[in-house]
């Protein structure tokens, strides 16, 4: 594994983060959430987004993607989260995307997948219900056998990017009580399905997020994506390479705002001086500068192991998120702390990026849930 | 096949013939490592054979010159060469500051009649070196330093104590900071860099007990000592570029060496000396260290080991994919030694009342040595400059913060 870039990377990576400053800079997230807009992104952008071939980047070229990894892909997810760009990336494309990818028969395939490589459809991921937190075998939502197909009810929050979504992959118990780790099939169900409703939920960061409710929402055997039974294995498949994603607009979250603070220190003048002549900001912010590169690091290797289908590929998983979740949330918050007043003001864009890196590490486990899983995984 | 894969296999072919078959394993620590000298003793015949053979080759110092008594490899045949020792369990031939610190100086900042008295008789290891920097009054402050040299004829005369010269009663010759103009207008501009022989009458060397016992810690005294003024490196009066320099050589040691004490992958499932030691000390519950807590703690500092270890790893591959080098050492330097007290740290607390052991009876000899490295690690972020001076350097240098 070689934790360095090549000459086609460090193009991926410049041209995402040119883009991203000339055509999304956080006034443009800042103005979806005054608006009180119901997505919170813009269609157009994520096809734009498309026709540069972004979102295509870490799929097979059979499936019409570049057929390249996660270490490229992570390298535009972190120039979208320098500037909180809203697109529905980490939640539709790395885990509505990627469990199609992975587990959607030829005919579910190839009516879904083109267009969410092209931008002109989402489909979002329902991985969590009311009480599991972390736990992704938890799963209480019924799929009763009917004539030929399934009948399922249940209610799963927090579906990201799940507001305005075409359809939404939901996890249901074909067999098995609600904590077992067999017994769960995943079913793709389209937004207009009689019985589904799509509620948009409102979090601290803004992101766009839907209560589901599924009552009696009729699915044929077709909508099946993954084995009967088996998609406990498939989710976690794809909330690992999602939490990889998630990590990687985590660092450029936390990498702006640190950029951002470097400035303040250096032109915010009080007792005569800049206040980034002081070592009790100079040494703290060096701390933070350390935790970044360390955070750099795991993404970087996180991405190959992923791509590479190492051995310890999830380990570097929950490594790469707890450093991440650790560390943008150290960044922030010295953010708000070094800006002083103006930082807890919502005119300044710290504040975002304190709730993003909160609601960040919120998802996909925080650093003491990967830290238990990096122990079990590793024989203790 | 590429002409590193044709270096690979002679130099693996080499190796299988010219390495003595007894050191195979004995990749030992530092104090157990062949560091040469005119007082050096050599636990085998083996050992030394070892030396002259890979001397012989230059490979004591693979990238080195060979006019100088270097190997003269590329950086990347050098890679392989470490690498094959490594699978070969080898141990290195030759270690000691000679080979890390006053060498790659004298390659940078010395004259030729210099570097072909002092280069070739250090790759062979003859001659053993210490450091000369830090002074009773002049620790984090160094440029403040008064060991006085005065000019008489062609010698500098000196006089003054120099701390923390590890190994100085083991040492040959010993590159120091001296203060040749005292009335310099900035107090860095009168520091002279010079090489001084240990034997020169005057010089007089005495250990230092340290919080975790013995240690290769010294003060070294210098009264009247008679140095010829051409043991002077760069210029008079230059010495602290030299320095400089040369502290950036250390920092990076420090770095490598804590760096690369992180944990490795693990082999086939095995545990790491960590786990296996809370496991020991705990006992065990369906497999998880008994204790939640602890076993929490060993995972961060585990996790926290392997994102440092991957930052290591990536700067070197910069390195090797032709980025520059920035003040990376520094960090290293911080986290390395953070880490390594944070180990002892742990390690101390899952031995329980199994820690409080100094000698004798009733502790393991293992036990009582991660005691005594507790002690010792408490040292990492004070020695080679302190983690407030790497912090110092991070925040001015690499996020160019004022000053």
């Amino acid at each position: 594994m070689q934790l360095v870039l090549s000459e086609d990377q460090e193009l991926i990576a410049a041209t995402a983060r040119d883009f991203v400053t000339s055509r999304s800079p956080v006034a443009r997230f800042r103005a979806l959430r005054d608006a009180g807009d119901p997505l919170g992104y813009a269609p157009a952008l994520l096809r734009e987004m498309a026709e540069l071939g972004w979102l295509g980047l870490p799929f097979d070229e059979k499936d019409g993607g570049a057929g390249l990894g996660l270490a490229e892909f992570v390298l535009i997810v972190e120039a979208l989260g320098r500037k909180l760009v809203p697109e529905p990336i980490v939640g539709a494309l790395a885990m509505g995307g990627f469990a199609l990818a992975a587990g959607a028969p030829a005919a579910l395939r190839a009516a879904w997948l083109p267009g969410v490589l092209e931008g002109t459809k989402v489909v979002a991921l329902a991985h969590q219900e009311p009480g599991t937190r972390y736990d992704l075998a938890r799963v209480e939502t019924r799929a009763e056998a009917t004539g030929g197909g399934h009948r399922l009810t249940g209610e799963k929050l927090q579906v990201l990017d799940g507001f305005g979504a075409d359809a939404v992959i939901v996890p249901a118990r074909t067999s098995g009580g609600p904590a077992d780790r067999a017994g769960i099939t995943l079913f793709l169900v389209e937004a207009k399905a009689p019985g589904l409703a799509l509620e948009r939920q409102h979090r601290v960061d803004d992101r766009n997020a839907a209560r589901v409710r599924l009552d009696g929402v009729v699915c044929g055997a077709e909508s099946m994506v993954g084995g009967m039974n088996e998609g406990a294995a498939l989710l976690e498949a794809v909330v690992d390479r999602a939490t990889v994603v998630l990590a990687a607009e985590m660092l450029g979250g936390m990498s702006e705002v640190f950029e951002q603070t470097l400035e303040y220190l250096k032109t915010r003048v009080q007792f005569g001086v800049p206040i980034g002549s002081f070592q009790a900001l100079q040494h703290r912010a060096a701390r933070v500068y350390m935790e970044i590169e360390l955070a750099r690091s795991s993404v970087m290797a996180a991405a190959r192991a992923v791509d590479a289908g190492q051995a310890d590929a999830a380990r570097l998983v929950s490594l790469a998120k707890a450093r991440c979740s650790t560390a943008y949330l150290l960044a922030a918050n010295e953010a708000v702390q070094m800006f002083g007043g103006v930082g807890m003001t919502d005119e300044y864009d710290v504040g975002f990026y304190l709730k993003r890196a909160r609601a960040a590490e919120l998802t996909f486990g925080d650093a003491a849930f990967h830290r238990q899983r990096w122990a079990e995984r590793s024989g203790y | 096949m590429s002409d590193l894969e044709s270096f690979r296999r002679e130099t693996r072919a080499w190796l299988e013939a010219n390495a003595p078959a007894s050191l195979v394993g004995q990749v030992g620590n530092e104090l157990e490592g062949t560091w040469g000298g005119r007082k050096a003793t050599y636990p085998s015949a083996d050992t030394k054979r070892w030396l002259d053979r890979m001397a012989e080759r230059g490979w004591t110092a693979p990238t080195w010159p060979r006019e100088y008594g270097g190997g003269g490899l590329s950086s990347a045949q050098a890679k392989v060469l470490a690498q094959l020792l490594r699978e070969l369990k080898l141990p290195p031939p030759l270690i000691g500051f000679g080979l890390t610190m006053i060498g790659p100086t004298l390659l940078r900042f010395g004259n030729e009649a210099q570097k072909r008295l002092h280069l070739p008789r250090i790759t062979r290891g003859e001659i053993r070196w210490c450091q000369g920097y830090s002074e009773p009054g002049a620790g984090s402050d160094l440029a403040s330093l008064q060991t006085k040299a005065v000019r008489e004829g062609d010698h500098f005369v000196i006089n003054g104590t120099k701390v923390w010269t590890s190994y100085a009663d083991k040492a040959d010759w010993i590159f120091a900071l001296v203060r040749t103009d005292p009335n310099a207008r900035k107090k860095q501009e009168g520091i002279t860099f010079l090489l001084i022989d240990m034997d020169t009458p005057g010089v007089s060397v005495s250990p230092i007990l340290l919080i975790s016992g013995k240690s290769p810690f010294c003060e070294t005294h210098f009264q009247d000592v008679r140095v010829p003024v051409e043991n002077v490196v760069h210029e008079i009066g230059a010495g602290w570029t030299v320095a400089k320099a040369l502290l950036g050589h250390e920092r990076t040691m420090i770095a490598d060496a804590f760096g690369a004490a992180g944990p490795r992958p693990d082999k086939q499932g095995g545990r790491s000396f960590l786990a296996q030691t809370a496991v020991e000390k705990l006992g065990e519950r369906e497999g998880r260290i008994a204790d939640p807590v602890l076993r929490d703690e060993v995972a961060a500092f585990e996790m926290e080991s392997r994102a440092f270890a991957l930052t290591v790893q990536r700067t070197k591959d910069a390195a090797r994919a032709g980025h520059q080098p920035g003040s990376e050492s520094s960090m290293f330097k911080i986290y390395g030694t953070e880490l390594n007290q944070r180990r002892y740290e742990l390690l101390v607390r899952l031995l329980g009342p199994d820690a409080l052991g100094w000698e004798g009876p009733g502790f393991s000899d293992g036990d009582l040595e991660i005691t005594r490295e507790w002690l010792r690690s408490r040292g990492n972020t004070i020695e080679g400059g302190t983690s407030e001076i790497q912090l110092n350097i991070l925040a001015k240098h690499v996020l160019g913060l004022p000053a």
